[in-house]
């Protein structure tokens, strides 16, 4: 089952990106506080810029960071990539999610495309689609412009330091968590959620408590969208 | 700026090429699959509540790792978007809340 009138244009991508403002000075204090984490653990400039840019998956570059030892040994270098797979593993499923609108798309569009998935794009995205929205530059437009902010905001992180004294005091680190409470609105229709985010919560909790982490968005996911496919309207 | 900056050791650059090899075929490998399964409206489904889902497994844990404060600003964060389905304030209000929160000392 493919959806109809699946498009891609630069309005879309244009308006993709005009939806991030409300986050972008969180993803820029993300970005700066990575820069000066590499900075302290004695990462060149260069090999900042080249983590951000290729990998650009934040919170798996931070854990990753934490198991960096200088030199690099063959054992660490195995933890890092070990790690980052173990926290973006939900990736698997929010790609998954996307295959129904993407997929009568060419593959040569859309896997070059899959490079921009993060939480919040897609987040914004799949909101965007529950609406009846088919064009598929608001993926690819704040793709895009969130791959610019992450690799460039390293670059002031590395030199300043500590150009925001703390964070914490403006609020900038709850910008990505209110961002995502607020996404949840929208996305509230009735009893079949209500029951799949319980249960989703539930299950990531547990498993926060038990072994902490990032598996819980992963087992909380998966428990979300198993209920939400057998509760019936 | 001199040419230290624009050093990359080897063993770092094959790390960050694993890190990138193993988080692209997490990003690409879920939408591969799908394309060779069938789309039965229940996985349909299934994969239409992964957002919600997605939302509120990475939110708590924040919440019990933030304490009180966190957990208020993203009260309000929702509030704000349930009155005026603005994420951009909804957001500001979060932070704006937090700001003042930890001016108070919680």
């Amino acid at each position: 089952m493919l959806e109809k009138n699946v498009t891609l244009s630069w309005k879309g991508c244009v308006q993709g990106a005009v939806m991030c403002l409300p986050v972008i000075p969180g993803v820029i204090a993300l970005g700066a506080v990575f820069g000066t984490v590499a900075a302290q653990q004695g990462l060149t400039f260069l090999e900042t810029i080249l983590m951000n840019s290729l990998v650009f998956a934040g919170a798996s570059q931070f854990v990753a960071m934490e198991v960096y030892s200088d030199p690099l040994t063959m054992g660490a270098l195995i933890a890092m990539i070990g790690v980052t797979g173990a926290v973006n593993m939900r990736m698997l499923l929010i790609g998954a999610s996307l295959r129904p609108w993407l997929g009568q798309e060419p593959g040569y569009k859309t896997y070059p495309a899959l490079f921009f998935l993060t939480d919040l794009n897609w987040l914004m995205a799949m909101a965007q689609y529950d609406k009846g929205h088919r064009d598929w530059g608001i993926y690819l437009g704040s793709g895009m412009l969130f791959w610019c902010l992450w690799s460039l905001s390293a670059i002031p992180g590395y030199f300043l330091g500590t150009l925001i004294a703390d964070p914490k005091a403006f609020g900038l680190d709850v910008i990505l968590p209110a961002f995502f409470a607020a996404m949840l609105v929208p996305l509230w229709k009735g009893k079949r959620q209500t029951y799949s985010w319980l249960i989703a919560g539930a299950v990531a909790v547990v498993t926060w408590l038990l072994v902490g982490g990032y598996w819980s968005i992963f087992t909380g996911a998966i428990a979300g969208a198993i209920a939400g496919a057998y509760i019936d309207e | 700026m001199s040419d230290a900056a624009f050093s990359v050791d080897g063993m770092f650059f094959l790390a960050v090429l694993g890190m990138t090899a193993i988080t692209y075929s997490l990003r690409a490998g879920g939408y591969w699959v799908m394309g060779r399964l069938p789309i039965t409206p229940r996985v349909r489904r299934g994969l239409e509540a992964l957002p919600g889902a997605i939302i509120v497994s990475t939110v708590l844990p924040i919440v019990l790792q933030g304490g009180l404060a966190v957990g208020l600003c993203l009260i309000v964060a929702a509030a704000a978007q349930i009155k005026l389905r603005k994420e951009y304030i909804a957001v500001f209000c979060a932070a704006a809340a937090a700001a003042a929160l930890r001016a108070g000392g919680l």
